[in-house]
């Protein structure tokens, strides 16, 4: 599945529309520890958390992650947004919770490969 | 000549929620006095009110307290300010308050017990003292710098609240003076862990939250006098003060 399909299908908000939106989502992972996130997501993976510190850009990079979704409404720090945008890494929001996007998610047929 | 001082440099009281009653400053002071400790530093969560009544009693023992706060930022990431004196450490309880929402629930998280030197309870802190704050790691390390503290990353090896657990990695352009190791990580495998850091002074200290726990990781200062400044030269490595990891 496309990450823009996923955009489109669950009104996600872009936050830097000018990074790769065209990838093929090849699963996903949740969750708010980077050292976990580090340790067990994989290549191609949709991430979902809270966090917004600017390290989530370098863990999304060195994973080689299709984007990060931050929910319930978090937004990314300033540095954070900087440096998506640099490194490519497609950043969306969403009101629901993490509950709620997976869920979705899921319903779209989204698995982990 | 400089000389060596055992510090234990992160004592909770029963003012954060977590600690056992018993941890009252005197009984604090009592044991740290029994097992030779030189320095100490309180550092409730996300505020200083036990500081100064433990420091009027350390006194008398011929025990320095600094004037500590352990915050938990945003990304919950426990960092350690120390401060020279209580107007510092009152500044930076101030910016924490500010920035600190809810109330404590004494039956879930535990009771924030304030007493003064003859362990008569004065009151209760009804803030969420365990809870995180809105401050970034980042604006942490900023604020305890601007007035004039040292910023330790607490626990570096613990994986819930440590640094390294919420953040991946400690991020580049954050200037800590010291990074925490607890008790649980032996000195050769804490070389083994966090080598890439070692640009960073170490030191290690009890996290203690009982009577018991006091000391049972103690750093070695070797300086002049048992001051903030003299451990701020300590951590540095300069003028032949140095820290013993």
């Amino acid at each position: 599945m496309k990450l823009q399909e996923i955009i489109d299908s669950l009104s996600l908000k872009v936050e830097n529309p000018s990074a790769d939106l065209s990838r093929e989502v090849t699963g996903a992972y949740v969750s708010d520890m980077m050292s976990d996130v580090m340790g067990n997501a994989k290549d191609g993976f949709l991430w979902i958390t809270i966090q917004v510190h600017l390290n989530i850009i370098a863990v999304a990079s060195l994973k080689n992650l299709s984007g990060i979704i931050l929910v319930n409404n978090r937004v990314p720090a300033e540095d954070t947004l900087k440096k998506a945008i640099e490194e490519n890494i497609p950043i969306m929001t969403t009101p629901l919770s993490a509950f709620d996007l997976v869920g979705r998610l899921y319903g779209l047929g989204l698995r982990c490969r | 000549m400089p000389v060596e001082f055992r510090a234990d440099l992160h004592i909770h009281t029963c003012l954060s929620p977590c600690s056992e009653l018993s941890m009252t400053p005197s009984r604090i002071v009592e044991r740290a006095a029994s097992l030779g400790i030189n320095i100490m530093a309180v550092c409730d969560h996300n505020t200083v009110e036990h500081v100064e009544v433990t420091a009027e009693i350390a006194k008398k023992r011929g025990i320095s307290v600094i004037a500590g706060i352990e915050i938990n930022s945003s990304e919950e990431v426990h960092i350690l300010g120390l401060f020279e004196n209580m107007a510092d450490a009152l500044s930076m309880q101030t910016v924490v308050y500010e920035n600190l929402p809810g109330e404590n629930n004494e039956d879930a998280f535990g009771m924030q017990v304030l007493v003064n030197e003859s362990e008569e309870v004065l009151g209760f802190n009804k803030r969420l003292l365990i809870g995180a704050t809105e401050l970034s790691v980042n604006s942490i390390v900023e604020l305890i710098h601007g007035f004039n503290g040292l910023a330790v990353a607490s626990h570096i090896d613990r994986e819930g609240f440590g640094i390294i657990g919420q953040l991946g990695f400690i991020p580049e352009g954050i200037e800590f003076d010291a990074l925490e190791i607890s008790y649980r990580t032996g000195r050769a495998k804490a070389h083994e862990m966090f080598g890439p850091y070692s640009h960073i002074p170490w030191i290690t200290s009890s996290d203690a939250h009982s009577l018991d726990d006091i000391g049972r990781s103690t750093t070695w200062f070797v300086m002049e006098h048992s001051t903030f400044e003299e451990m701020r030269l300590a951590l540095k490595g300069t003028e032949g003060r140095k820290v013993i990891f």
